[in-house]
């Protein structure tokens, strides 16, 4: 058995297998962190997913190429969650509430769409999905999508954006208290709205991967809870793009773990244990930072001006 | 753009908040009718008679009510002590397995085999199981501090698949010939029917009657009275003297024991045994049935109705027209987002300058 | 520019919260150079007033010209532009962030691709010793001191360059020491040519730090007075609109002990504290907020346990537990009304029995309503709470003032309803941001109790009121509290000294 586990880890297919199962973790955990550090729980993720993986694939399915379906993905998730703006921050409604509303509208509107516009098909359509990077020299990445690699760079990009720059103080201000933020002269409706915004996009990016690089058609149930373990990956990560990278790649790495030992055929483990793994992983990872989850003040608290 | 609090929440507000909602639904809903290329009186008409329009259509509408009615109740008192209980779905799931691993004694001697004593047990179990897988977040809630929405969300996949280990493995019927589902209750362990010859059965006087009960231990009882400051402010609950951890708890189980009810009056009323299909989503429908209704336990029931109906109505619709099927799941998100939104506009109102 | 034009013009400023009119048709001028101070008890609208001016609130009617310029209402970034400052009461920081991080907000264009930190922190360094205000740009905010985040929120302002700074109640969290550093601190802002706005009810400091005084009553600017010229008692008067009753002095007749608190120690908090309550007196405990009169006060309400020590009351230990405190007649009043206080979302006669929910008034379970709400109207009765809609008025439609007496309704009636008092009172900050007239009723409600036998402990933060209402008076600093001594052997400099922590 422990050789079997050694000769998995040195196994390039099994590496290649973690980085793809990563990606829509990267970015939708990414996604959720941009949320959150503005002050906002965004529990609309899975329907911004589901949505995002539909509109992505729709697009290159309608002739257009598979950039334009990822930028369709984005825009479909930007104006998701700027639904979810409007309702969370200036009608100041429950996050909660309002995220899971969220959720069941998307993911509903996306199947009402699939089935309005494949009204009778046995088999789902397809596309030419994202090719792999051959031409990049380096080994367990030439074999990944482009989308992988975008994934990997919005992470260092988003850390640059929160610690380097005035717009990323401003998230971070929002986020742990906006009172100082409103009395330094900042819009804090418009960021808020922003971040939610930035976020909800990258969230529709992570669905797309799904349907325009890992599969090539769309599935009902595709997303599969993965929006749900994003938002648990964030907390496990202390609210810190790094350190949700490392997240992603850690989780990635024990579910190619789990699929590896489920085709290896554990004798007598029925294969649900297996995938079970991932889910009960998640809430593992929140149990063990629970202790020292340093949450951004001002998470799920509303905020009216002039209201204390 | 600002928001700014009514002097009062004005009672004509409250009351044309929902009918507000209802009208803004419509429109949207007709403009994904359109885009199906149907005509549009035509579905709303069908979805209509398809779900309050004849005696058939009501025990339809009511039979998928009755499960809704449950898992709405369960979140609802969960929400109202501020416990944001997503897993009803599992909860039900759990619940109507331990209510077939139960039930399923029937064929055994001794007290199993007398259905007077076996039903309650069944029932009982269902409870227990449903309440029990609560149990966990309740207390990484109150111990840790660990959200329990998405602990409970996740567990929700958790129990979906130890369901199906259980249907394919210990618990699958031999004689189903394949199909992993469970065996079946025994005749004396299902519900009675409440009209002959429909699929309506006794389990929708159990949620109506739990409905009511709720709403009075909610509003009456010292219990009650807990978990509504513990929802409302749960610092100043403390201070008073509530036992907030043990309220949060207690409404856990509760919450969970009536999602676990959900499942054993599923299967005791409708299916007989459990298939991994036996639940549309009824533990997420029960969250929107609880938010459509404001938490109250009478509004749950007007409101499981309501999405019974649309969703009966849109399965029948769908025949007449081309108009898929997830139409129901549409019309009901909206109107939970406008149900919302009104509401926000019921206590707060926009200035512009 | 003409140097004796305004720098601030204030026109015919009105503002309506509801059927509460808060600002009245104010119109006031700010002189270049000028300390303008805006006096008036809680209430009087001054905080309305310096919010509607930096663009938290809209106005509705009014217009603002700053600099000879009028000001669009309703936008900080506006006043932040036209050079106006403003250090917040509750200060406007993010305690995760770091100094200099909580400076530079807002001050770079947002889509800036790097910040220029360097800038900003040599700017900020040199603005800091300019003014003589030290502080390290890299420390967190939830590391400094009280005194230190002031600092803070001054450089804020300094570093953008303000003209004008608005001080809302700036010594209400200060020792009366670091209070004279502040005042030293304006008189160098004035000497770089600022104009400041000073907003306190405390005359003193008032008639010490001004030029001018303009008075505001109930929404209304009454009179505007040279500080030179001005009448301590004349002043007085118009702030309140009436004479001010003198306290009434007391013979001080200390019984047994009711409560004894040994030697309590909580991690971080506080270390060691003694102090003995007696029946019919007030013991008060002076500091500045946040120096450990928090983890105190819980464990004097049953809400923690201390690490060590221990608390008795009439001879017996009680556990950390709200229901054993108030099944041992402890009446508490919380200091925040809002959050610990009451409920608002639920009814005003919910609020008055919910310490006592599953006790008096509930019978195998079931709430007894009849009884809860003759309770109700009795407290609102006795206490002169006021409540549009009867029992039944959502606790959060009260006014501060009325959630206070609400509360101390609750407490004070609670197993008492035949004139006893009982045995033990904590107040924590019970008349923080009431108005006079509130504050007033508070007092006698807390002195009266004394007087039937109570033994009561104050917790509060403003020394007038201490001075006012105690018969010994400890001091807080650091956890450590000091031995109480009669309330006459204490004078303001050595009490002073010993909430800043000299050892007296």
């Amino acid at each position: 058995m422990a050789g079997d586990i050694l000769a998995m880890l040195v196994n390039a297919d099994f590496w290649v297998a973690v980085l793809r199962i990563a990606t829509p973790l990267i970015l939708g955990t990414l996604g959720v962190l941009l949320c959150e550090r503005a002050g906002v729980l965004n529990l609309g993720i899975e329907g911004v997913m589901v949505a995002g993986a539909l509109t992505g694939w729709l697009t290159v399915y309608l002739g257009a190429s598979l950039w334009t379906g990822v930028l369709a993905a984005a825009a479909t998730g930007a104006a998701i969650g700027l639904l979810h703006a409007v309702l969370t921050v200036p009608l100041a409604l429950s996050q909660h509430v309002s995220g899971l509303a969220i959720t069941l509208f998307a993911t509903s509107v996306s199947y009402y769409a699939y089935r309005v516009s494949f009204p009778a098909v046995s088999t789902p359509p397809t596309i030419e999905p994202f090719a792999e990077m051959a031409w990049l020299p380096i080994p367990v990445l030439a074999k990944q999508t482009p989308m992988t690699l975008a994934a990997l760079l919005a992470v260092p990009a988003i850390a640059w954006v929160l610690y380097r720059t005035p717009v990323g103080l401003a998230v971070r201000a929002v986020g742990e208290n906006p009172a100082a933020a409103e009395g330094q002269g900042l819009n804090v409706i418009a960021i808020r709205t922003g971040a939610i915004v930035a976020g909800s996009a990258l969230m529709g990016v992570a669905g797309a991967f799904l349907t325009l690089s890992a599969f090539n058609a769309f599935f009902f149930n595709m997303v599969n809870g993965r929006g749900w373990i994003c938002v648990a990956l964030v907390v496990f990560a202390s609210w810190r793009p790094g350190k949700a990278l490392a997240g992603a790649l850690l989780f990635a790495f024990f579910d190619a773990m789990q699929l590896r030992l489920q085709q290896g055929g554990g004798e007598g483990v029925p294969y649900q244990v297996y995938l079970m793994l991932p889910y009960a992983l998640s809430i593992l990872a929140l149990v063990l930072v629970a202790r020292r989850a340093a949450y951004p003040q001002a998470l799920m608290k509303r905020y009216v001006r002039g209201e204390r | 753009m600002r928001l700014e609090a009514r002097g009062g929440v004005s009672r004509f507000a409250l009351v044309a908040a929902p009918f507000a909602a209802v009208a803004f639904t419509l429109v949207v809903s007709g403009l994904f009718v359109a885009w199906a290329g149907a005509p549009l009186g035509r579905t709303y008409a069908l979805i209509f008679e398809g779900g309050f329009g004849s005696r058939f259509a009501w025990s339809e509408t009511l039979t998928r009510a009755t499960p809704l009615i449950l898992t709405g109740l369960a979140a609802a008192v969960a929400f109202r002590a501020h416990f944001y209980n997503i897993g009803a779905e599992g909860q039900l799931y759990a619940g109507a397995l331990a209510a077939v691993a139960v039930g399923g004694l029937a064929d055994g001697s001794g007290w199993a085999s007398s259905p007077a004593l076996l039903f309650p047990a069944m029932i009982a179990a269902a409870m227990a199981a449903g309440a029990l897988l609560l149990l966990m977040p309740a207390l990484l809630r109150t111990r840790l501090h660990v959200d329990e929405v998405v602990t409970t969300l996740l567990l929700n996949f958790i129990v979906l698949l130890f369901v199906s280990m259980m249907l394919e493995g210990p618990m699958k019927d031999p004689a189903a010939m394949g199909w992993p589902q469970s065996v079946a209750l025994t005749d004396g362990l299902q519900l009675a029917k409440l009209i002959p010859r429909t699929r309506l059965h006794t389990g929708l006087l159990w949620g109506l009657a739990l409905a009511g009960l709720l709403w009075a231990v909610l509003r009456y009882t010292t219990f009650g009275f807990a978990v509504r400051a513990v929802g409302a402010n749960a610092r100043a609950a403390a201070f008073a003297g509530v036992p907030v951890t043990r309220t949060t708890i207690a409404v856990a189980l509760l919450s969970g024991a009536l999602a676990g009810l959900a499942g054993a009056i599923e299967v005791a009323g409708r299916t007989a045994y459990v298939t991994l299909d036996m639940s549309p989503g009824y533990g997420y429908s029960g969250i929107v049935i609880a938010m459509l209704a404001g938490l109250n336990p009478l509004g749950v029931v007007a409101a499981a109705i309501f999405v019974a109906g649309v969703l009966v109505g849109a399965d029948s619709m769908s025949r007449g027209v081309a108009v898929p099927t997830y139409i129901a799941e549409v019309i009901v998100a909206i109107s939970l987002l406008s149900m919302l939104v009104a509401t926000a506009f019921a206590r707060y109102r926009l200035r512009w300058n | 520019m003409d140097p004796r034009a305004p720098v601030l013009r204030l026109t015919g400023i009105t503002k309506r919260f509801g059927p509460l009119t808060a600002n009245d048709a104010i119109s006031l001028e700010l002189a270049h150079g000028e300390v303008l101070a805006l006096l008036g008890e809680n209430g009087a609208g001054k905080s309305t007033l310096v919010s509607i001016l930096f663009g938290h609130y809209v106005p509705d009617e009014g217009t603002i010209e700053a600099f000879g310029r009028p000001l669009p209402p309703g936008d900080p970034a506006a006043a932040l532009a036209a050079g106006i400052g403003m250090v917040h009461q509750h200060f406007a920081l993010a305690d995760n962030l770091s100094v200099l991080d909580n400076v530079m907000l807002g001050t770079e264009p947002l889509w800036r691709p790097k910040s220029r930190r360097a800038e900003a922190r040599a700017r900020l360094v040199a603005t800091a010793q300019r003014f003589g205000l030290a502080v390290d740009p890299d420390a967190r905010v939830a590391a400094l001191s009280v005194g230190e985040r002031q600092r803070v929120e001054i450089l804020k302002a300094l570093t953008r360059d303000a003209r004008v700074l608005i001080l809302d109640e700036p010594t209400a969290v200060l020792t009366p020491q670091e209070s004279e550093s502040l005042f030293a601190t304006l008189e160098r802002l004035v000497a770089e040519g600022l104009s400041l706005i000073f907003i306190s009810h405390k005359l003193p400091e008032v008639l010490r730090v001004s030029d001018r005084i303009a008075v505001l009553r109930a929404g209304k600017l009454v009179a505007t007075r040279a500080t030179e010229s001005a009448d301590r008692g004349a002043l007085a008067h118009l702030m309140v609109g009436r004479d001010v009753p003198a306290p009434v002095a007391r013979p001080h007749t200390a019984g047994s002990v009711v409560c004894a608190i040994e030697g309590v120690t909580v991690a971080n908090a506080l270390t060691s504290v003694s102090l003995a309550l007696r029946a019919g007196e007030i013991a008060a405990i002076a500091g500045v907020s946040g120096n450990g009169q928090q983890a105190l006060a819980e464990i004097l309400c049953g809400l923690r346990a201390p690490d060590a020590g221990r608390v008795t009351v009439a001879g017996r230990a009680l556990p950390a537990d709200a229901r054993a405190w108030i099944a041992a007649g402890v009446a508490r009043i919380p200091d925040d009304r809002h959050a610990v206080g009451l409920i608002g979302d639920l009814p005003l006669w919910e609020n008055a029995i919910a310490e006592h929910y599953r006790t008096r008034f509930a019978r195998r379970g079931i709430v007894r309503r009849r009884a809860a709400r003759r309770f109700a109207r009795e407290v609102v009765g006795r206490f002169d709470v006021r409540a549009g809609g009867g029992v039944d008025t959502p606790a959060r439609a009260l006014s501060g003032g009325n959630m206070q007496k609400l509360i101390l309704g609750r407490a004070l009636a609670g197993e008492a309803a035949g004139g006893t008092a009982p045995p033990l009172i904590v107040a924590n900050q019970p008349t923080w941001g009431l108005d006079i007239g509130a504050v007033a009723f508070v007092h006698q409600q807390l002195l009266d109790a004394c007087a039937r036998g109570a033994a009561v402990l104050l917790i509060s933060d403003d020394l007038d009121e201490i001075f006012a209402l105690a018969d010994r008076i400890a001091v807080i600093h650091g956890g450590r509290l000091t031995p109480a001594r009669p309330a006459a052997d204490w004078d303001l400099p050595a009490i002073g000294l010993a909430m800043a922590g000299a050892s007296a």
